[in-house]
């Protein structure tokens, strides 16, 4: 197992170098110069030497594989720079928005996860019955409707109904106050986008919980269990659904990673201040350090979490032997 | 169908009484208290004034900072009212006009307790007009007017310009002058750009990255009884929907920049009495700009032809009702004694009152010049309002001339990338200015400017402006507009005026002694706003 981890932790290196070569060159392909949009694309105008010393105060005036081995210099030894639209460290610009987009994802993959087991488990029990119908709707549903496409609803929603219940319009609060400051507050803003992407996230973690969960009931090893006389609910829970949940578990990784820098526009229905609005922003304004430095940290989380969800599944299946 | 519209007309009428009340509700006396919530589009790139040209810093910043003259706050609808902040009252000029003596007001004192004396405001001035290597200052053109900044004594700051020039105050109540510590400056020119310490109504509190940044009233402030609140909390916001649900749900009261048409009847029908519609026309304008090196553009009959298709008078009304903008205008700001008349504007191409008229010249233009069948690509930037919706009302235009066009709309980045390297045919672009001040706001139109992507070359333009600037005689600065409004828009036919914007602010009926004036970048000091809950 150790062999193992170790063998998956060099493979990200190579993973996160070509990583780090394609964010670096496609962000030099975008046409556009951040001096001039930061000087003048908010009316005016702006000579060249004012250009030209901003340019090189970033420096963009130096050759391709020089900006390329500086990039490379601060990733490795972690001194990520300072943004090129605010020239303030980029740990401080992501900071915050990082501890948003994990509770973010956190409490949404904590919702998905509520919905999507007991939904799936008894949607595969119950085939073909009302039940089974009525959970494969709802997460047609789910898929079919985009997230931001919600949160615009749920917005509405609580805005209408509070005005028309209590005769004043209330909506959730715009600004992030962290959990340990003013829970009800924090909670209060945070609960409706986690709501809103929790639902296509659970909808998608559902049928795969269900059609794993089919699979696995016709499977030998369950009709033994069952001649064997064991309860119905041991039979599911402890045979069944444990082997059952090894896609699940892909998925809901792959979702919660996805979470992390994803939730671009659903951050700005509900103006979470998270990493996927800083990604837009970063980009529309050329921001290449920022850009690299988030894309990177993206692919980071990714590579982790596909870690993470390899060790998962050797406690789940043991019959995995990662070691050989 | 109908009764919706009634309702909404009635809500409408509600709201503007509401609005017609201002002037009686200003007269009221402000309460104290209670901070003031604020949605802003954007967030600043810095923190330094003298270097953005962006409102997302005015709106968050400006009230840090004291400025040494301003549009009047109690009425910035008057563009040509100017007062003092930290001065004791507006210098008559003297030397015929190109010297300018201002007296600061005693026992000025910045946020961290130290003096403010002319000292600062020089530093302020020089950074300003002969900016140190290294440091941007974006309004460094507008000053070509000024010989020299003195301080003789702590009190006195002296202006001397070469010539008189009636763009000089103007110019010199940009909202964006903050005034400066010397002895902040002199540790590090760069300081302002990521630090805020000013003399203005309230004091830096906090900044949240992409989140928010907060103010606390500053108790010495030297206008006395001022501010009437105890702070504010400018929150960002980056799509309009969201920023006209937080005025709908009361986590802020207002949004400084405007709204579209739609969304302020969408808040009074919500709100009724509660929200309170402040419009006016604004200082900001959609130009379209053809190419002047590719061809046909580098014909002046096609350039005529395509200002001579648009029904500018037509189009106004129906625009304005999905749109920010509304008034037909020449390229000086509607209304200014400057501006073109409606009869003076009639007589130049593409503003006649007979668009069959026009159409049927803008024909024959583009026959004689041999492109009868004109297909062009319009350069737009990816931003509804009022861009792509202009630049789809435009195509229309054309079309009913004959002209094919095909919108290509890009973000900023991309946008400014295909003009700056006159890879485009034509393009439509903005002039947002903020001090009405037609005598610099112009120069926008000239070969020779910066932002200036119609890519030719006009030395009879060039001299005509500098003439318009060098005289102090109103009369004859009028004069010298009309010919040099011909000339852009007419006989050479440089740069076309589409519409100008409109700018329309609903706002919470509880916010009191904000007044609108024609630019998103004016009246944001707060000082004189308050709340009454």
């Amino acid at each position: 197992m150790l062999r193992y981890v170790i063998k998956r932790l060099l493979l990200m290196i190579p993973t996160l170098f070509g990583a780090a070569v394609l964010i670096f060159l496609l962000m030099r392909t975008i046409p556009g110069d951040i001096c001039y949009l930061r000087l003048a694309a908010g009316g005016g105008s702006v000579v060249q030497d004012v250009l030209d010393n901003c340019r090189r105060e970033l420096g963009l005036d130096q050759p391709m594989l020089t900006q390329f081995i500086t990039f490379i210099k601060g990733l490795v030894t972690f001194d990520f720079g300072n943004s090129m639209w605010t020239n303030r460290p980029i740990m401080e610009e992501i900071g915050l928005r990082f501890e948003l987009s994990l509770q973010v994802a956190i409490m949404a993959t904590l919702t998905a996860i509520l919905i999507a087991i007991p939904l799936g488990t008894i949607s595969a029990v119950k085939q073909n019955t009302w039940i089974d119908y009525f959970v494969r709707t709802f997460t047609i549903a789910g898929i079919a409707m985009p997230s931001f496409w919600l949160g615009i609803l749920i917005i509405l929603t609580i805005l209408i109904t509070s005005k028309a219940w209590f005769g004043v319009a209330w909506m959730p609060p715009i600004r992030y106050v962290p959990l340990w400051e003013d829970p009800w507050y924090n909670l209060s803003m945070l609960i409706w986008p986690a709501l809103a992407t929790g639902y296509r996230y659970s909808a998608v973690a559902t049928r795969m919980t269900r059609s794993a969960l089919l699979e696995v009931l016709r499977e030998d090893y369950v009709r033994t269990a069952r001649a064997k006389g064991l309860y119905e609910k041991l039979v599911i829970n402890r045979h069944a659904l444990r082997n059952a949940l090894l896609p699940v578990v892909t998925v809901v990784g792959i979702e919660f990673a996805f979470l992390m820098g994803g939730l671009v526009v659903t951050e700005q229905v509900f103006n979470l201040n998270g990493l996927g609005k800083l990604f837009v922003e970063s980009v529309l304004n050329h921001d290449y350090q920022m850009t690299q430095i988030l894309v990177m940290m993206v692919v980071a989380i990714f590579a982790f979490t596909n870690f993470v969800v390899d060790i998962i599944y050797a406690w789940l299946d043991p019959r995995i032997r990662y070691s050989r | 169908m109908k009764w919706k519209t009634g309702i909404l007309s009635l809500s409408l009428a509600a709201a503007f009484a509401v609005a017609g009340l201002a002037a009686p509700a200003a007269a009221q006396t402000p309460k104290k208290g209670g901070i003031l919530k604020f949605v802003v589009p954007d967030e600043p790139p810095s923190f330094d004034g003298h270097r953005e040209t962006t409102f997302a810093l005015i709106h968050p910043i400006a009230p840090f900072y004291s400025v040494l003259i301003r549009p009047d706050p109690q009425d910035p609808a008057d563009s040509s009212k100017f007062v003092c902040d930290i001065c004791t009252e507006m210098p008559t000029p003297t030397d015929d006009g190109k010297t300018y003596t201002f007296k600061l007001l005693p026992g000025l004192k910045f946020h961290d307790g130290s003096d403010l004396t002319s000292k600062d405001v020089l530093a302020t001035f020089d950074r300003i007009i002969n900016p140190p290597e290294g440091i941007s200052s974006a309004r460094k053109a507008e000053f070509t007017m000024v010989e020299s900044v003195t301080a003789p004594d702590p009190s006195t700051i002296v202006f001397k310009l070469k010539y008189p020039s009636g763009a000089f105050i103007p110019s010199l109540a940009s909202p964006f002058h903050f005034i400066y510590s010397k002895a902040k400056l002199d540790q590090d020119p760069r300081w302002y750009e990521k630090n805020v310490m000013g003399s203005g109504p309230f004091m830096f509190d906090v900044r949240e990255a992409g989140a928010r940044i907060t103010g606390k009233r500053y108790p010495n402030y030297h206008h006395k009884g001022q501010p009437y609140l105890d702070g504010f909390e400018a929150i960002f916001a980056k799509t309009q929907t969201l920023r006209v649900q937080a005025i709908r749900g009361d986590q802020a009261a207002i949004e400084f920049r405007g709204f579209p048409p739609k969304s302020r009847d969408d808040l009074v029908a919500a709100l009724g009495k509660d929200i309170t519609v402040q419009e006016s026309d604004w200082n900001c304008v959609l130009i379209f700009t053809p190419n002047h090196e590719r061809k046909p553009f580098n014909d002046v009959r096609v350039r005529r032809a395509l200002s001579l298709a648009v029904d500018r008078w037509g189009g106004a009304p129906n625009l304005a009702k999905i749109a920010i903008v509304k008034t037909v205008g020449g390229i000086v700001f509607p209304g200014h004694p400057l501006a073109a008349k409606k009869e003076e504007l009639t007589q130049l191409a593409g503003y006649g009152t007979d668009i069959e008229k026009s159409r049927a010249e803008a024909r024959k233009l583009l026959k004689e010049a041999g492109v009868e069948n004109l297909k062009f690509t319009l350069a737009n930037r990816a931003v509804d309002q009022p861009y792509t919706i202009v630049g789809t009302w435009l195509i229309d235009q054309w079309k009913r001339a004959g002209i094919e066009v095909e919108q290509k709309a890009e973000a900023t980045g991309p946008f400014y990338a295909q003009l700056r390297s006159g890879n485009f045919d034509v393009a439509l672009e903005f002039n947002c200015k903020s001090v009405v001040n037609p005598l610099a706001d112009v120069s926008k139109f000239l070969g020779s400017a910066g932002d200036q992507y119609g890519r030719f070359k006009d030395p009879a333009l060039e001299e005509m402006h500098q003439k318009m600037n060098r005289t102090s005689d109103v009369a004859e600065q009028r004069r010298l507009m009309r010919a040099y409004e011909k000339r852009v828009l007419d006989e050479e036919a440089h740069n076309f005026i589409s519409l100008w914007w409109y700018r329309i602010i609903p706002h919470r009926s509880y916010l009191k002694g904000w007044k609108i004036s024609p630019s998103h970048y004016i009246g944001n000091q707060l000082d004189v706003v308050w709340i009454d809950k």
